[in-house]
């Protein structure tokens, strides 16, 4: 029985951790994302590739792995799994995953060994390795990974370079979404997905519960809150992480300080997204409407009031922006800014996304007013605390918008909390009338499919076929005598001379016999004669023929009668058929074993 | 052999059926006249491949085909039809279909069930799209009965099916198709599928299309959200749920901002937003309730205006507004979206939704919190968007006197930021004054004199602005009295009708004396000018004319009058002026006063022709040309005796008639608008002078405001006069206008200065001209085409009139390099 299977791996499932799924359609496999945990700091935080395959390399296991995005929890664990572990096969990615990729990796490297001092992590050529294994796909580009397998990217939203792929072997095609966003923000595009009615849809449930309010309002609350600060003559920290929601905001402030032609300076601290900037300023094909149509004038990412941050000018008088790397205010920069500024009532911190229990960040959203810091030292927060959500995953009303428009047999939903894609799942199959998977981390989901399977057939065997009777309809099946000859996975309908001829064999005929005995005293030719009036009256369809050395053929089946040798009275009919007329045959024996009708004596 | 085979098959399956239909055919022919029905027939079946046929049906469809002939056309079209395998024959077949059942005394209904058959049973998706397009066309054509209707009815219920077709071109007919019978019989009552209810037909297509909003393509999106905009029949409960998303956060119920602002609003706390819980969920949803996808209207505007691409998005900002001109209550729900919309990314949807905003607002109130959003705009670099606003306020109904004194701050606050908005935002402040002078009245003391900000020794720029917003809230007190004043004017012009009675000398003095007072309404009342205006220049015209008929110089022998035609001619060229100006300068002018006006411009014309001829004795025949008007009854009786007299005689009826006409009656039209310009910037009086190098260009930018120019595109030229008197005509482009308002357009471009030689720091003269050819208003009469002097007369007469006041721009040429 065809069929698909599903397993993600441990943390893939219901939980929003790590991406690492294992899909396996019409004998390939493939591995979807090969993400990390970020909560854990040991070997819990990479996914247990030993599950794939104990042993034997997982090169020869795996046909390709692909890459959604450039989010660490769905590449993180990429060099550790191709070099560490082994894998030579294919990686594929976006052109800008790939090129971001490799950033985010080495930065991460950069905090677990060198800041942490942890061991057995994997070194700065072990993800240049990896990355040359990386094949970069386009949008929409059809990518042949062998014979059989082919992927096609589409467009996600989400990140720069998001991508959903469909994996597709014959008629068989699966569609996996990574993360995607449904809703245009202010630097990317809404995903969006033919009807390529694949046979099961993986997508994403992070928001499975949730519906949000329009982008609108929460943007121009916050340009508002920002605009009021810096005319109040405040300073305004944003906390972010390098790469994402960073851009959003960053287009977000630029444009607003092109329209209302504002001259407050607004900086951007680190190192690590100057370079990320540049590629955002490369992949203008990506990015939404907006910035597509104008970045011939301007590139939108060529910011003009963003500039790079100094350590000194957090001392600066007078009203100023600044984006700070980490977004959580659990270190770094953004915390010693914060500590600056947090003193003075107008100025004002805004939280763009969630904090980690525990987090400064977590604590003054949460309304405390005096933070201990090291060193007994107590801080006492006057500035005004905001929060606020930008986060670019799709919400419910958007993942039933994406299944509507893909049209698949089978939903599957992984990267979410379980209780929550019980609703979701609920919701799919009542609505879309499909059924629908929540595997928990480690379970298999298997899915029978039907795939069809073309079968060539003969000119020859058809226009026999032709001529034997009438045209064929659509409609009716019909029965045909050929051969079907598998060779290198494609089959062949030809007739039997024709396969003998082939295949270099030659031909064996198969003939079944059979005694049947039959209570009659008569002489063994008046037997012969009654047999062939009764099947005459019998078989009107057929050719019934008395030969003249006394056996009776019905078409090519020979029948004869001789005397038993023992007992005279009990004659022995001898029933002889081809294989090709078994059913006729074996109808003839079944009507003779009942014996004749009463002759009229 | 295969290939072989095949072939074999195919020609002897198509030869059987051709001999057959040839039969048949020639059957046919000896019955009937050769129809073209029949020769298509014979053609389709001698087609042996769809290219072929497809080839035949090419040809007879560049060929008309008569009326009676159509049914049997259509006939043999439809057989061919059900037969062909080919899709782009059957495509071809469907759309001449439609065409045919265009034609004139032909009625599609025995096509009808055809075509909805075949609709049902066609699989190829271009040729269903065609196939929808071909049923617009028939149900249009088909007459007003109950029975098409249940049957189109029917086909629209069938086209929703189709609205989830995988093709886009599908669904985008099957959207049209729907909304167009949704349009024809929006009262009807279909079923509710799954369920016993039943809903009006408008009703259940409205639902159907606000679903395509959100359509996987951006072209049908566009394509369903610009349709909604004219289902005004729509009820009122479907209009208001597509404004309608229930928000939820892990299954709780959670109220969108919109609703969190008004809720602050009316509990009379201003939003806070501190806290990080401010918008946490409430109560618990009920899982089995909710429905995430509805199958109804559920916001469909509120994903239109969230759309990707701004196309979508301007054409849900045009559909609301439409939506909301029709109904208020629906007006007053969507205006927190349409608020929200002015941050939009893309200039043009945000200058979109405030011209809607001004659209709708005789139905809405600012609340204070949407004013807030609004004024918060006012800091747009761009000054469209600015303008567009100051427009919005203009008309804006705002409910608390606080909301009043936010706006006064923002627009000074707009007007230091923006000193070049200083017009715009006086404007804006008078017209919010005048409507809402119960909420100024309150801020009246606060603002003339305890506000410290307004309390400086010396009296600052914004001073009048303030001034303007108070005394304009003060004024409408005043305004009611406008009656007397038309009467005033409708009695003094009865009394100047009457002035043939008059002696000359009376004429003159009471022609002068109403002139005078006309002029003096118009400037009182600015709502008369344009009457004032218009009827002060006809006027004037006739004074001039009384004035050059009581020459002397008519009575006097040929020499002697030289010096003194001047004062005849140089009247006759200021008549033929003025009624250039009447007829070019006023927006309103109807047919009526342009033959009147014509008449006015023919008596100077004969005027001029005497007067030249008395004076260049012999000549002026070649003057003639200049008769090329219209003409009144009498000259045009005499027209014969004219061109065959001798031109002395000419001379002498023309000089009688003249004397004799009379003053004719000029009936003011309903509205009547002089055009006028304003020259905004230059500015003039300018010290700093515009430096430029000699011999180069040097852009001036010119900024003016157009009062009642029609077409202004085609009409308004900008005039520049260097100082050595050479002048220079340029015409602004067609995107340098733009309409903020009705009746007002703006004018922004960039005028480009050159001349050579130049050494001195000079001044240039700026002007508007309105431009105007005679040709374009006067239909030409029969009579002139026949008759010899047609050749002369076919030329327009051409010219500009100034409307603006000229500005005077510095201009320095800076030293020349050696």
């Amino acid at each position: 029985m065809p069929e698909i299977r599903v397993t993600p791996l441990v943390g893939a499932g219901q939980d929003v951790g790590r991406s690492c799924i294992l899909v396996s359609i019409a004998g390939k496999n493939v591995m979807l994302d090969c993400g990390m945990h970020m909560g854990f700091n040991d070997d819990r935080r990479f996914p247990d590739f030993s599950y794939i395959t104990q042993n034997g390399r997982l090169t020869d296991f795996l046909d390709c792995v692909i890459i959604s995005h450039f989010h660490l929890d769905h590449c993180g664990a990429l060099p550790y799994f191709s070099e560490m572990v082994g894998y030579d096969g294919p990686i594929y990615m976006t052109h800008p995953t790939q090129a971001i990729c490799p950033i985010l990796l080495e930065d991460y490297r950069k905090i677990a060994v060198d800041k942490k001092g942890e061991a057995n992590f994997f070194t700065s050529q072990m993800i240049k390795d990896c990355m040359k294994k990386v094949v970069a796909v386009h949008l929409h580009q059809t990518v042949q990974v062998d014979d059989e397998l082919e992927i096609k990217a589409y467009y996600a939203g989400h990140v720069l370079g998001a991508a959903m792929f469909q994996i597709k072997v014959g008629s068989e095609s699966v569609v996996y979404t990574g993360d995607y966003n449904m809703t245009p923000d202010r630097h990317l595009g809404a995903a969006w997905i033919d009807k390529c009615r694949p046979n099961l849809l993986i997508t994403e449930s992070t928001y499975a519960t949730t519906i949000r309010d329009s982008k609108r309002c929460r943007e121009r609350d916050f340009l508002k809150k920002v605009h009021e600060t810096v005319e109040r003559g405040g300073k305004v920290l944003i906390p972010v992480f390098a790469l994402g929601r960073a851009q959003e905001l960053c287009i977000l402030l630029e444009t607003f300080w092109e329209r209302m032609n504002l001259k407050v300076p607004i900086y951007f601290s680190t190192g690590l997204t100057e370079k990320a900037n540049h590629y955002y300023k490369l992949f203008i094909t990506w990015t939404n409407q907006k910035i597509r149509k104008t970045f011939v004038q301007r590139n939108m990412f060529e910011f003009k009031h963003i500039k790079a941050f100094d350590r000194a000018f957090a001392d600066n008088p007078g009203p100023m922006v600044v984006f700070a790397t980490p977004g959580m205010l659990h270190a770094g920069q953004s915390l010693q800014i914060f500590r600056k500024w947090a003193g003075n009532e107008k100025n004002m911190v805004i939280m763009p996304g969630y904090c980690v229990q525990g987090t400064v960040g977590h604590k003054i959203l949460s309304g405390q007013r005096k933070l201990e810091m090291e060193g007994r030292q107590v801080l006492e927060v006057k500035m005004q605390v905001e929060y606020m959500s930008f986060s670019a995953h799709a919400d419910a009303k958007g993942i039933m918008q994406l299944v509507g428009q893909a049209e698949p047999e089978n939903v599957l939903l992984v990267h979410g909390e379980a209780k929550k894609m019980e609703f979701l799942k609920q919701k799919i199959e009542q609505e879309f009338r499909v059924s629908c998977y929540m595997p928990a981390n480690g379970e298999t989901v298997t899915l029978p499919t039907s795939p069809s399977i073309p079968v060539g057939i003969s000119l020859g065997l058809l226009k026999r076929e032709m001529a034997q009777g009438l045209l064929p309809e659509a409609k009716k099946p019909r029965l045909l005598h050929g051969t079907l000859i598998m060779k290198d996975s494609n089959f062949r309908l030809v007739s039997s001379e024709q396969a003998l001829k082939e295949l270099g064999l030659a031909e064996h005929q198969l003939r079944f016999t059979c005694r049947v005995h039959l209570h009659d005293t008569r002489k063994e030719q008046e037997t012969a004669t009654r047999i062939y009036s009764h099947l005459k009256s019998i078989l009107k369809d057929h050719c019934v023929q008395h030969l003249p050395d006394g056996s009776v053929t019905v078409e090519s089946i020979l029948v004869q009668a001789a005397a038993h040798s023992e007992d005279p009275g009990t004659k022995v009919l001898l029933v002889s058929w081809t294989y090709q007329d078994e059913e006729l045959g074996s109808y003839l024996t079944s009507l003779l074993k009942k014996g004749l009708p009463q002759a009229p004596s | 052999m295969a290939a072989h085979l095949k072939k074999r098959v195919y020609e002897e399956f198509s030869k059987v059926v051709q001999q057959q239909q040839e039969e048949i055919a020639t059957k046919k022919l000896r019955l009937t006249k050769p129809s073209k029905s029949a020769a298509l027939h014979i053609d389709l079946c001698k087609a042996t491949s769809p290219a072929d046929a497809l080839q035949y049906l090419l040809q007879f469809a560049r060929k008309p085909v008569e009326a009676e002939s159509v049914e049997g056309v259509v006939r043999i079209l439809l057989e061919h039809y059900y037969k062909e395998n080919d899709p782009s024959v059957r495509l071809k077949i469907a759309s001449l279909l439609g065409l045919l059942s265009k034609t004139a005394g032909f009625s599609p209904d025995c096509i009808m069930d055809d075509a909805i058959n075949i609709l049902q049973n066609e699989k190829s998706h271009q040729v269903l799209a065609q196939l929808l397009d071909t049923l617009l066309a028939i149900g249009t054509k088909l007459p007003e009965s109950p029975a098409v209707q249940m049957r189109l009815v029917d086909v629209a219920c069938k086209a929703c099916k189709l609205l989830s077709d995988d093709y886009e071109q599908v669904r985008s007919a099957a959207v049209q198709l729907i909304w167009v019978v949704s349009q024809l019989y929006p009262e009807s009552i279909v079923p509710i599928p799954s369920s016993n209810e039943e809903i009006r037909l408008v009703d259940d297509a409205f639902g159907k299309i606000c679903h395509m909003v959100s359509d996987g393509s951006w072209v049908v999106r566009v394509q369903a959200a610009k349709l909604l905009g004219s289902m005004e029949q729509v009820s009122s409960h479907f209009l208001e749920q597509t404004l309608d998303k229930k928000l939820m956060s892990d299954l709780r119920r959670k109220r969108t901002a919109h609703e969190r602002a008004k809720e602050l609003y009316s509990s009379g706390e201003f939003s806070s937003g501190r806290k990080w819980g401010d918008d946490a969920p409430k109560e618990e949803v009920d899982t089995g309730a909710v429905n995430l996808i509805e199958s109804g209207a559920c916001g469909a505007f509120v994903h239109g205006l969230e759309d990707e691409m701004y196309e979508v998005r301007i054409a849900a900002v045009e559909a609301l507004c439409m939506l909301a001109q029709s109904s208020p209550s629906f007006a007053e729900k969507c205006l927190d979206f349409l608020v929200d919309m002015f941050n939009d990314e893309i200039e043009e949807v945000r200058l979109q939704s405030i011209h809607t905003m001004r659209k709708i607002s005789n139905n809405i109130t600012l609340r204070e919190d949407q004013l807030d959003t609004v004024l918060a705009v006012l800091e747009d670099s761009s000054r469209d968007i600015r303008e567009a606003l100051h427009e919005l306020l203009c008309c804006t109904n705002v409910s608390t006197k606080e909301g009043i004194h936010l706006a006064l701050v923002e627009l000074l606050k707009n007007l230091t930021k923006y000193p070049t908005d200083r017009d715009s935002i006086w404007k804006c402040l008078k017209f919010l004054g005048s409507r809402h002078p119960t909420l100024v009245l309150p801020l009246v003391p606060e603002l003339l004199s305890t506000h410290p900000f307004f309390d400086t020794a010396e009296p600052d720029m914004d001073d009048p602005a303030c001034r303007k917003l108070v005394s304009s809230a003060v004024s409408p007190n005043i305004m009611p009295q406008e009656d007397p004043s038309q009467q005033f004017l409708q009695q003094s012009l009865e009394r100047v009708y009457g002035l043939q009675h008059l002696d000359p000398q009376g004429a003159q003095e009471l022609l002068e004396l109403t002139i005078r007072d006309l002029q003096r309404l118009g400037e009182l009342q600015s709502e008369l000018a344009g009457v004032a205006d218009f009827s002060a220049t006809y006027l004037r015209c006739q004074l001039l004319l009384i004035k050059a008929l009581q020459e002397k110089l008519w009575n006097v022998a040929a020499p002697l009058y030289l010096k003194q035609s001047d004062l005849a001619s140089a009247a006759a060229k200021q008549i033929m002026e003025e009624t250039y100006k009447m007829e070019f300068m006023y927006s309103g002018v109807e047919n009526k006063q342009v033959v009147i006006i014509h008449h006015m411009r023919l008596q100077a014309k004969a005027l001029q022709l005497i007067v030249t001829a008395r004076t260049a004795r012999g000549c002026f025949i070649a003057d003639l040309p200049h008769l090329q008007d219209s003409f009144v009854d009498k000259l045009l009786d005499l027209m014969p005796r004219l061109m065959t007299s001798k031109p002395m005689e000419v001379v002498k009826i023309l000089q009688t008639m003249l004397r004799q006409s009379t003053f004719l009656h000029l009936p003011l039209p309903e509205q009547i608008h002089k055009a006028s310009a304003t020259i905004i910037e230059p500015a003039g009086e300018s010290d700093n002078p515009l430096r430029f190098t000699s011999g180069l260009v040097v852009a001036l930018d010119v900024d003016a405001t157009l009062e009642h120019v029609q077409d202004p595109q085609s009409t308004v030229k900008v005039q520049v006069l260097y100082p050595d008197g050479q002048a220079q005509m340029i015409h602004p482009k067609p995107g340098d206008f733009r309409n903020p308002g009705p009746g007002r357009h703006r004018l922004i471009t960039q005028v480009y200065l050159s001349h050579t030689a130049w050494t001195e720091p000079c001044q240039v003269e700026v002007r508007l001209l309105l431009a105007y050819s005679s040709s374009a208003r006067i239909p030409k009469a029969p009579w002139i085409e026949s008759g010899d002097v047609s050749a002369q007369v076919e030329t327009s007469i051409e010219g500009t009139i100034p409307f603006s006041k000229p500005v005077k721009v510095y201009i320095m040429p800076k030293p020349a390099r050696r």
